[in-house]
Parts: C-alpha cells; sequence; structure tokens
C-alpha cells in the first residue's frame, strides 16, 4: 500500500475533473460494449426459450436491466445533487443535471420494452401494473426535474431548486411505490405476476451482463454530458478558453 | 464628521471588530450595550456575482452605532446586492458580514430580529389598507401596537385621513409613504433602505430624513441607497461607491 | 406570530373572493363535465365519483397554487416574511395551513353536493367530504414545494403540475380509495388512517423543502 496520500477530492474541480473525465470516457464505452455483447449473445443465443412465453420473452433482457437502472440512476441524481446543495460543489450539481436525461431514458425504454412485452403476453400494450406505474411516474419525476432545470436560466439557482425537488422525489418514492402497490393489489385482485420464479441460471447471467452494460452505457454518456455543462458553465474561465483554443 | 470612505480589502480591521467587541459570543443586544460598543456592523472583503459577472470585490467597511452609510454607485453597480447581502438574503460570493463581531449568517433569527429592510418594492399590499398593512409588518417585526400608535405613525407621513383606504386606491408616492411609515415604529438598531425616497414629493422626504435622524441620534445604524441628494443631520455619515465611481475614488 | 400570518392570508383572501369563487367554480365544473363524457348511466357514474372527484379536488388545489407565493414575491412581502424574526419554515407552515382553510376546507364542504349528482350513499358522501376533510392539506403542503421552486420561472403555472402531481399520487390512491371503499361497503379506516399520516408527513415536513426553495428564489 501506498502511503502518499491520494487527494480525490482534487477531482472535485471541474478544471481538474474535465480531462480526468475525457481520459475514462473511451474505457466505459469500450466496457459498455464488451458487457453489451456479450450480454445480448447470452440473451439471443445461449439462454433457452421461455416454455410458456416463447422467444417474445428475451426482451426482458433490456427491460430488466433498464428498469434497474431508471431507478438507480435517480438515487444516484438525488445523492450528487444533494450533495451539490449541502456543500456548494459545482461539480457535483452538474453530474447531477447530466444524470438526468440518461435516467429519463431508461425509464421511457423500459417503459416503451414493458409495453412490446406485454403485448404478446398480456394482449395490451399497456396494463396497469404496479410496477409500470411507478415506472411510469419515475418518468414524470425525471422530467420534472429537467423541466424545472431548463426552466430556471441562472445555473446556480437551476441547480439548487433541482436539487430540493430531487430530495422530495427520493423521500417519495418509496411512499409513491408503495401505494401504488396497495392500489394494484385492491383493484386487481388477481394481480399479474411478473416473477419469474424458475429463471434459468443462463438468463440471469444474460441479464447482468446486460445490466453492467447498461451501467457502463450511463457511465460514459453522463460524463460525456457533464463535460459538455462544464464548458458552457464555465466558458469564461481560463481553463475552458485553453482546453478550446482561444 | 464626514468619512470619505471606507474601502478594505485585507482583513485587519476586521480581526479588531472581532477582538474588541465580541470576546464571549454574547448575545444580548441591549440598547445599552450598543451604545457602548461603537462598531457594529463590520463588513470585510465582500465579493457579488451576478449572472456570472463579478459586480463588486473588496468591499468592506464598519459601521458603529449612530452611523450612517451612503452607497453610491451608478445602476447595476450592485449596491441593491450589497444590501440584501447585509440583509442575508443573498450569500455573498466571498468575504464576510459581522454584527457585533459574529458573522449573520450563523446568527440568523437573532440577527433577523435586529434588522430593518425596506426594498424596492414595496411590500404593501394592495388590497388592505395602510392601517392594515401597517399593523402586519409591525406584528411580523415582533411588535404589538396600539390603534393610536399606528394612526400617529401613518399621520406622520401625511396619510391621515387615507387609514382605511384600500392601498391600490392609493398613488405610487402614497403606497411608499405607507411603506416607509413603517421606519416611524421601528424602534430595531439597523436600517438597510434601498432608494427609500424615490417616488416621494419633498414633504415626505423631509420627513424620512428626519426619522432616519432621529433613529441615528438613538444610536441606530442605517445604510441607505439614494441617487437623491438628501440631507440628514445627525449622526456620522460615510460613504461607500461601487462600480466605476469606486474606480475613479480610488484615483 | 404564526397566528398573524394566518390571519393575513385568510384576511387576503377574503378581499380576493373571486380567486376563491374561481377555484370552487372551477372544481364543480370539471366534475360535472364528467357525466357528459361518460354518460348518465347512475351505475358507472357511482363507480367513478371517488376518483372523479378527487382528481377534480387535485386539479383545483394545483390551479390555486401558484398564487400561494407568487403575489408575496411580487410585491416585496416575502423579503419581508423571510426577514422576520421566525423560521421561514414556520411562516410557509402558516401559510400551507392558510390555503389549506381558505382551498381545501371549502372543497371538502362543497363535494358532498357533487357526490350526490353521482348518485353516492349517505354514508360514501360522508367518507368523501371527510376523506377531502383529511387529505387536502396534503395536497397544500406538497403544493407549497413546488409553488416555492417554481417562483418566479417563466411558465411556473404549468411546471407546478409536472412537478407536483407525481408527488399527489399517494393521497389520490388513498383518498380515492377510501371513498371506493365506502361505495363497496368495505371499512374505510385503513385509507384514512394511511391519509391521514400522508397529511401529516405532508403539512410538518413540506414546509421545510419549501422555504429552502423560497430562499433560492430570494437571493
Amino acid at each position: 500500500m501506498s502511503h502518499r496520500p491520494f487527494h480525490w477530492y482534487r477531482y472535485a474541480s471541474p478544471q481538474a475533473f474535465y480531462p480526468l473525465a475525457g481520459r475514462m470516457i473511451p474505457w466505459f464505452w469500450a466496457l459498455a460494449a464488451i458487457f453489451g455483447v456479450a450480454g445480448l449473445s447470452v440473451g439471443f443465443l445461449i439462454a433457452p426459450g421461455d416454455a410458456q412465453q416463447g422467444e417474445g420473452y428475451r426482451i426482458i433482457f433490456l427491460h430488466v436491466p433498464a428498469s434497474w437502472m431508471s431507478m438507480f440512476l435517480y438515487l444516484v441524481m438525488a445523492f450528487w445533487a444533494g450533495l451539490g446543495l449541502a456543500f456548494r460543489f459545482r461539480l457535483s450539481s452538474m453530474m447531477a443535471s447530466a444524470l438526468a436525461p440518461t435516467g429519463a431514458m431508461f425509464a421511457f425504454l423500459s417503459l416503451w420494452t414493458g409495453a412490446l412485452w406485454g403485448k404478446p403476453m398480456w394482449g395490451a400494450w399497456w396494463v396497469w401494473d404496479a410496477r409500470l406505474t411507478s415506472e411510469l411516474i419515475l418518468l414524470f419525476l425525471y422530467l420534472g426535474f429537467i423541466a424545472l432545470q431548463a426552466a430556471i436560466d441562472d445555473p446556480r439557482r437551476a441547480d439548487q431548486a433541482g436539487a430540493i425537488l430531487a430530495l422530495v422525489g427520493v423521500v417519495n418514492i418509496p411512499i409513491i411505490y408503495f401505494s401504488v402497490k396497495w392500489w394494484n393489489t385492491l383493484h386487481q385482485g388477481s394481480s399479474l405476476n411478473l416473477a419469474r420464479s424458475s429463471m434459468a441460471t443462463t438468463m440471469l447471467y444474460g441479464m447482468l451482463l446486460c445490466a453492467l452494460a447498461c451501467w457502463m452505457y450511463a457511465i460514459a454518456i453522463s460524463l460525456m454530458r457533464a463535460r459538455r455543462i462544464m464548458l458552457e458553465r464555465e466558458k469564461d474561465t481560463l481553463w475552458v478558453r485553453k482546453e478550446l483554443g482561444f | 464628521m464626514i468619512v470619505d470612505f471606507v474601502r478594505i480589502t485585507d482583513s485587519a480591521v476586521y480581526h479588531d471588530v472581532h477582538r474588541l467587541y465580541d470576546p464571549q459570543g454574547d448575545s444580548l443586544f441591549s440598547k445599552a450595550r450598543m451604545l457602548r460598543s461603537s462598531i457594529m456592523l463590520a463588513v470585510s472583503a465582500l465579493e457579488c456575482h451576478r449572472g456570472g459577472r463579478r459586480l463588486f470585490a473588496g468591499v468592506g467597511f464598519c459601521l458603529g452605532a449612530g452611523e450612517l452609510l451612503y452607497l453610491h454607485g451608478p445602476n447595476g453597480a450592485g449596491k441593491t446586492s450589497l444590501l440584501r447581502m447585509l440583509c442575508g438574503l443573498l450569500p455573498p460570493a466571498a468575504g464576510e458580514i459581522c454584527w457585533h463581531g459574529r458573522p449573520i449568517a450563523r446568527l440568523g433569527e437573532e440577527y433577523r430580529r435586529e434588522l430593518c429592510f425596506l426594498g424596492h418594492h414595496d411590500a404593501i399590499k394592495e388590497e388592505l389598507t395602510p392601517f392594515e398593512n401597517l399593523s402586519l409588518s409591525a406584528r411580523l417585526a415582533g411588535m404589538r401596537l396600539d390603534e393610536a400608535r399606528v394612526l400617529e405613525a401613518l399621520s406622520r407621513l401625511g396619510l391621515a385621513g387615507r387609514e382605511d383606504l384600500p392601498c391600490r386606491a392609493l398613488s405610487r408616492g402614497q403606497k411608499r409613504r405607507a411603506a416607509l411609515s413603517r421606519l416611524a415604529i421601528d424602534r430595531r438598531p439597523l436600517w438597510l433602505l434601498d432608494e427609500p425616497f424615490t417616488a416621494l414629493d419633498a414633504a415626505a422626504v423631509n420627513e424620512v430624513a428626519a426619522l432616519i435622524g432621529a433613529h441615528l441620534e438613538d444610536g441606530g445604524l442605517a445604510v441607505l441607497t439614494t441617487h437623491q441628494p438628501v440631507e440628514i443631520t445627525a449622526g456620522a455619515i460615510q460613504r461607500l461607491a461601487l462600480g466605476d465611481e469606486a474606480e475613479s475614488c480610488r484615483r | 406570530m404564526i397566528l398573524a400570518v394566518i390571519a393575513r392570508d385568510l384576511r387576503l383572501a377574503l378581499r380576493r373572493r373571486a380567486d376563491l369563487a374561481a377555484v370552487l367554480f372551477f372544481f364543480v365544473i370539471v366534475v360535472s363535465l364528467f357525466p357528459l363524457g361518460v354518460g348518465p348511466e347512475p351505475e358507472r357514474l357511482r363507480e367513478i365519483a371517488p376518483g372523479v372527484l378527487w382528481v377534480a379536488a387535485l386539479l383545483a388545489t394545483l390551479l390555486s397554487l401558484p398564487r400561494l407565493f407568487a403575489d408575496d414575491f411580487r410585491d416585496g412581502t416575502l423579503e419581508q416574511l423571510a426577514l422576520a424574526p421566525l423560521p421561514l419554515g414556520l411562516t410557509v407552515f402558516a401559510k400551507v395551513l392558510a390555503h389549506w382553510l381558505v382551498c381545501g376546507v371549502p372543497l371538502a364542504v362543497l363535494s358532498p353536493l357533487l357526490g350526490l349528482q353521482f348518485g353516492l350513499s349517505g354514508e360514501a358522501l360522508v367518507v368523501l367530504s371527510g376523506a377531502l376533510f383529511i387529505g387536502t392539506p396534503a395536497l397544500s403542503g406538497i403544493g407549497a414545494i413546488g409553488a416555492a421552486l417554481t417562483l418566479g420561472v417563466r411558465g411556473g403555472g404549468v411546471l407546478v403540475s409536472l412537478l407536483i402531481l407525481p408527488l399527489y399520487t399517494p393521497v389520490l390512491i388513498f383518498g380515492a380509495g377510501a371513498v371506493d371503499a365506502a361505495v363497496n361497503g368495505i371499512g374505510v379506516e385503513a385509507h384514512l388512517s394511511l391519509l391521514a399520516a400522508l397529511t401529516l408527513a405532508g403539512v410538518f415536513f413540506a414546509p421545510w423543502p419549501a422555504a429552502a426553495a423560497l430562499r433560492i428564489a430570494l437571493e
């Protein structure tokens, strides 16, 4: 173990983080591609077809990771936003803004693939299933966050307002989830059971690989977005001018 | 006495303030105590950014009992921003504001109890009468007033006979008078006034100037921005120039 | 001082009765449009009544929210409130209570009349009114966060809906659920107690993020 202290907080300034992020992005893209190819090949080539659902079930290799990521990213976003609010770290607020569109995209993807899956399974594009409904509300929360930040011109105020909203959202997500679940069991006695009790191990691996791919993709794309936000917000500073070659 | 203008770029004076006036961090701001200690409001190395632009930096001054500070500067120089920083509404980008040697950010409510702020907006409710407006703002300031005092304050500002008219029926200047009638009842030591004389006629200007003068004589402090040359006779007057004027003063 | 803020807001609302009337009228008209949309069969109306009444109450509350802080913000009173020697959260709490008194309570009082149009039974009407009575403070409380966040923001009114409606879902679910249970003759206690829990949480916790948002807006 090295005894030289590693000043991680050195990277808390956009100026130091910008080149570091630039160096990391290609790696995350590569990892995303590797995991994606591996996951999809497990999903489409190796995993056996499902006895009841045929080949259509294979959409879960996209659907489930997308739902996981959408929820996880909201937590991460709220974490960064809260950190930015509490300690006035510019970088963490920027990360929060950079994560929001990716999270919204995953939520939307999850809903879309859910609909595609639902059509052959339940014969309807949309079923008011508890999970789908919660996912829909999660998408609304993301959109609210993005819309609020877009509506406020002053970036500092936009960051702080967005952070409050994200934190309020995080507190509310469990309440919303349980209330939707309660509502669902009340209204649909024979709730549609999505739990795949006898999931083959290969399917699980495939899904995990796809989830990793989504994760790497989320990191890569939000780092790229964060870099762009940094340039935009700090366009008057010396380091950005140097970076852009002025 | 007129001190030309004070501009502190290092924190020497600010340290002095700490040492002299707040050895234990006492929280009692009785008037007697205030009068004994001469410096109450100490501001050092204040910096303000608005919309990604630096409005001012390195602003500092000290204000003691009975002293008045004029803020000068062209439009957009940051006078209002500075006042809002002194209120604690706008956190400064850098620097510190101390009240009795303690940073106002930490004092919070304790500080807010000591200050009276009059902003650009009148904070007058159009639906309410001047009487109701004044009684309400007194209650929000933590004062309970009897009717006679409220009426007296309003009549000092020339609103006698209009106490029970809804404010929307008043003219711009009369609304401003209704807002300023607050000063006639306010006993808090620190007054922060943003352009108090706009829209007032000569008589009202004199009345408000007299109120400020009485406040200073009473040992109060006032910071005000104005474009009008107004005679305030009591107290020691300091001037602080912001923006281009500050540059020319320095030269 | 909390009482002073409440009294002030009530007095202002009284002087501006037209605003209050507009909100109530909106509530009535939205509810009355539903039978025109879905047809007059009593059976179906009775079935959709809880949801329709609650969604209409939600929208009516939403309609009145932008004014919660906007007027005070515009004329500088909000600055004075923020500078008053009272934690801003408590001021917001007072304003939330006042908002409930002028918006939530009239909605709850009015709702049985509209419930009659939908053929609800006497017991269901009582539950409807009671659930609105219990649940609307939460709407005011959570709404205050949205109103504070969108203060002085362009397109604030629409934005409030986008921010706040998702957060209203639990209140809607339990509120409408209680009435639904009453219509179907099931016990309503569980729904009502959950609704009360939401209200307590909404009224006591929501003012603090709302106050933080107000301070940001005032900078």
